[in-house]
């Protein structure tokens, strides 16, 4: 019997009620929050029976291991949580080991409430718990160090904690975090209060945060050992191959014949899914004793579908369908309202009015989907990567028809996220064909299911209009936002944003960046969901979610109107971040960070050949209250062919404290050419239904060669640190599309950009 | 208990290594063909017409050689073949039969291969899982071309998809390990006896 079942019910995450318990055990100290806020003290007398988030254990050796709840999907988050502890517990960083949590909720985020990795948050949330553990670690070692070493309690103040040693310099005493923990003297409980007043070390005291250490995962991921969902094995495990329909969704099995699979040497069985979840539709898993006969034998079956109701949708249909609905004075719900923008554009000097789209984007990790699934006993286990453990653990039982309390997650290395992961619908076909068999299956998708079946970023139609008075002054500006809505597909109401006309919740997650920090008094945006999109193909979080299209609409219209007043873009941008009223703060850093990408780019310091150009993009990227101030310039060579040659990407971003400087290079340089990619090399399309692009021969994300040289400035100024991975994504788009602009004097409007479309303007 | 679940494990998650699956059937009537990896003479029990990457994979359990594509589009399943990289989806197990097959397990005794050295060195992986085939292309190169340019490198590391994009330090890495080969061999080649 696993020991989480018994306490699956979820428990309040807020931190600040619940103490903090040093207590020890026979595999030595462990640490954590108390599961429950308020019981801390009762159960202090006998921490013994009481079962705290073990946030770190420290053995009887001295190794130090921190259990994650973030998803690893190589923004090596695991290591900087343990580098977080570290730096408070004054551990040596090769003592320091990490671990995956299960989805037990009290390894829930302590600020979300929940298991999810997603919106580059997890650094920025968990910082000051993961600080105060880590502290308070220190404190409960270097008491019962200095009782052990016959110093009085007052004494404990000049102890000096360095590399997991505590040493009284002046009676040249030690003990090793090891000799403590060895010793079962190192228990402590820490009352809420308590916890919130420990001193935390200010920036000029850390010797850890701002190091680069050496990532703890990446050895592992050089000699083939690091453990992905793919590679589970268990004993007398079948593997699943999926068959999906020619509809991406909608799609139902009229008749499934496996006479030809019966052929095929080691086939079990054919399973049509049964979904109850919705999270599939028209699924079939061919079972066998390979994966190589599964497929085989997934090959042979003969399946006739009803294709459902999106089975005649493209990708025209769904961009028809999102102008016909940004037409209706009624649609959407309003996320901006501020002052009176209709009115403001009709007494403007001069309108400016632009539509900018982004096609369907596949996440395409280069793991395909896979899950394994084993019934034993009462309890379902599932081995996966995944990123939302609290709504896949839920999926995987609503595929079982089991409750959700008695699904346990064994978390791994995830070969790439990107926001696939949030999904569970590899769960399914693992769950119920182990279910159908009486044996564990481990699922693996085909890149043909995987790119075809992906939850893709939504394609979006923006509609904006601008009002500028006499001046040149930007003073009213309207944007609607058109997209299937990837959150609402959750089903969880706390995931969704109250509208400001009050019409009931909408995604902020598709119109999150609209918020700007631009000063215009007559601001209004509206997200307008686009139903038929929703359906068809039904949408999820690709890295950078929807900053990755309302920026590229912003910036580019932004662009418009600094060239319709003739001014220069950057220098219109800089004075519209005045940091007036709620933009105060965030407007000063998103222009000092585009002063600094100006700066390193040498923008406006010289003049550039016939047909090269440079653009420049700022953005608030991911949400207005979790921005990451980051600005690109991009320098492209635009050819009388409409080709276009990105050369160089400066990008400064404003990340306030650098955990790991080495990893934010690494991340931001990884998310700017995520930008570039989905900016020029990225599309998927819809024809009958269904997604055309099978594998990476049509498409086709960035490879080598298309890497231009990539400059990152970092700006760390000692404000509270923030994500990285994603927000670099969003301004990259809009850069090349300025710069192509100032370059060749074509204005582009859609992602991705084609050499036609470049062409094509250029003449209008 | 808790105590029995918390336990100071090395890095990564635990899994766990199954036997040999039990219900793996003979299948055809070809003699099992027998593989040489990293070394080895080893059978499998997989038709001719299984492709190398699943033999490796799943009936030698030896995991760091992966799927991605199916295709031969993306390089994560890169082995050698002869000293040829090869990319195992697209390869037969009935064709390499008494080959000399090495995959990234195989590639150094202790995961010290100059390359995989750079590889930390340069803290090239993010998500970690093309680096073995990304590794194993590369170091194909280096061993015929002990001096790379940047065009030779990217043109031979071009089918190699890396989703998290870590294309730079990838080139860096190469760079790091040709650098230390050709350091090496000249001062073993300068301890020659004249």
């Amino acid at each position: 019997m696993n020991q989480h079942v018994k306490n699956a019910t979820p428990v309040t995450s807020d931190l600040s009620r619940r103490s903090f318990l040093v207590g020890t055990a026979a595999t030595g100290l462990v640490l954590g929050y108390a599961g429950v806020p308020g019981v801390g003290e009762a159960l202090a007398a006998a921490p013994a029976n009481f079962e705290p988030s073990v946030w770190y254990a420290i053995s009887p050796d001295g190794l130090v291991t921190v259990t994650c709840g973030k998803a690893d999907m190589g923004q090596h988050i695991a290591s900087t949580m343990a580098q977080i502890v570290c730096e408070e517990l004054g551990a040596k960083w090769s003592d320091m080991r990490v671990q995956l949590a299960s989805n037990d909720p009290k390894f829930n985020d302590p600020v979300l409430g929940a298991q999810i990795t997603g919106g580059s948050w997890s650094t920025m949330m968990n910082f000051d718990a993961m600080s105060r553990a880590g502290a308070a670690g220190r404190m409960a070692l270097t008491e019962a160090a200095a009782s052990a070493m016959g110093l009085p309690p007052f004494f404990k103040d000049e102890l000096v904690v360095r590399d997991s040693v505590i040493s009284h310099p002046k009676s040249k005493k030690q003990m090793t975090f090891a000799e403590v923990v060895k010793s079962g003297k190192a228990t402590k409980t820490f009352t809420p209060d308590e916890l919130k007043a420990i001193k935390l070390k200010t920036p000029d005291q850390y010797t850890m945060i701002g190091v680069s250490v050496p990532q703890l995962d990446i050895p592992s991921k050089t000699n083939g050992t690091a453990k992905y969902g793919i590679d589970v094995m268990l004993p007398g495990m079948a593997y699943g191959a999926v068959v999906t329909p020619p509809v991406r969704f909608g799609a139902t099995v009229k008749s499934l014949d496996d006479a030809d699979a019966k052929k095929v040497p080691g086939f079990i069985k054919a399973v049509i899914l049964d979904d109850k979840t919705q999270t599939t539709s028209g699924w079939v898993v061919a079972v066998a004793n390979t994966y190589a006969n599964a497929k085989k034998a997934a090959q042979a079956l003969k399946i006739a579908y009803d294709g459902g109701p999106n089975a005649k949708l493209s990708s025209q249909s769904l961009l028809d369908e999102a102008k016909r609905l940004q037409g209706l004075d009624d649609s959407g719900q309003f996320f901006v309202k501020d002052g009176d923008p209709a009115a403001a554009l009709g007494s403007a000097a001069k309108v400016l009015e632009a539509e900018y789209t982004t096609s369907i984007n596949i996440h395409a990790p280069m793991e395909p989907m896979n899950a394994t699934a084993e019934f034993k006993g009462d309890i379902l286990h599932i081995y996966s990567g995944n990123q939302f453990a609290t709504r896949s653990g839920a999926i995987a039982a609503g595929a079982a028809g089991i409750d959700p309390k008695f699904v346990v997650m064994h978390q791994h290395w995830l070969g790439g996220g990107f926001g696939r992961r949030l999904d569970a619908d590899m769960m399914v076909p693992a769950v119920q064909a182990a279910k159908a068999i009486g044996k564990p299956v481990k699922v693996i998708y085909t890149r043909e299911n995987d790119m075809t079946m992906d939850f893709s970023r939504p394609l979006t139609y923006q509609k904006i209009k601008a009002g500028v008075d006499g001046d040149g002054k930007l003073t009213a500006l309207s944007h609607d936002v058109v997209s299937a809505w990837p959150t609402a597909r959750w089903g969880i109401p706390d995931f969704l944003t109250p509208s400001v006309d009050k019409k009931g919740p909408l995604d902020s997650f598709t119109v999150n960046g609209a918020d700007f920090f631009y000063t215009v008094p007559n601001h209004y945006v509206r997200a307008i969901k686009n139903e038929m999109a929703h359906n068809a193909t039904p949408s999820g979080q690709l890295r950078s979610v929807a900053p990755g299209w309302t920026f590229w609409a912003v910036e580019s219209m932004i662009d418009e109107i600094a060239a319709a007043t003739g001014k220069d873009p950057a220098q219109f941008r800089i004075a519209l971040l005045d940091g007036k009223g709620k933009n105060d703060g965030g407007a000063q850093r998103l222009r000092n960070t585009l002063l600094a990408a100006m700066g390193l780019s040498g923008y406006g310091t010289k003049q550039l050949p016939k047909g090269e150009g440079m653009g420049v993009a700022c953005v608030s990227s991911q949400e207005r209250a979790t921005a990451s101030w980051t600005a690109c310039v991009a320098h492209v060579a635009v050819a009388p062919s409409g080709e276009v040659t990105v050369k160089k990407l400066t990008v400064a971003t404003d990340v306030g404290t650098q955990v790991h400087p080495d990893n934010i290079r690494a991340q931001v340089e990884g998310a700017a050419l995520w930008g570039l990619s989905l900016a020029m090399y990225e599309k998927a399309t819809l024809k009958d239904g269904g997604i055309e692009q099978r594998n990476f021969d049509s498409y086709t994300p960035l490879r080598m060669s298309q890497v231009p040289e990539v400059a990152v400035a970092v700006i760390a100024n000692g404000e509270k640190a923030t994500g990285v991975g994603e927000p670099a994504v969003t301004v990259v788009a809009p850069a090349i599309g300025n710069a192509i602009f100032n370059a060749s004097g074509a204005r582009v409007r859609a992602l991705p950009i084609t050499a036609e479309a470049v062409k094509g303007a250029m003449k209008a | 208990m808790l105590m029995a679940k918390v336990s100071a494990s090395p890095v990564g998650v635990h899994y766990q290594v199954a036997a040999v699956s039990g219900f793996m059937h003979r299948q055809g009537k070809t003699p099992m063909p027998t593989l040489t990896i990293n070394g080895r003479s080893m059978s499998v029990d997989a038709a001719n017409d299984t492709p190398l990457l699943w033999a490796i994979r799943e009936q030698l359990q030896m995991t760091g050689t992966k799927f991605g594509c199916g295709a031969g589009l993306c390089g994560a399943c890169t082995v050698h073949v002869n000293g040829e990289a090869v990319r195992s989806c697209q390869t037969m197990v009935g064709d390499v039969a008494g080959k000399k097959i090495t995959t990234i397990e195989g590639l150094s005794a202790k995961g010290d291969h100059p390359l995989q050295k750079a590889w930390v060195a340069e803290q090239v992986p993010q998500c970690g899982y093309c680096q073995s085939g990304q590794i194993m292309q590369a170091a194909s190169l280096l061993a015929k071309n002990p001096n790379p340019t940047k065009e030779e490198v990217v043109a031979h590391m071009d089918g190699n998809l890396c989703r998290c994009m870590t294309y730079s330090r990838i080139q860096k890495a190469i760079m790091r390990a040709a650098s230390e080969m050709r350091t090496a061999s000249a001062t073993s080649n300068e301890r020659r006896p004249t």
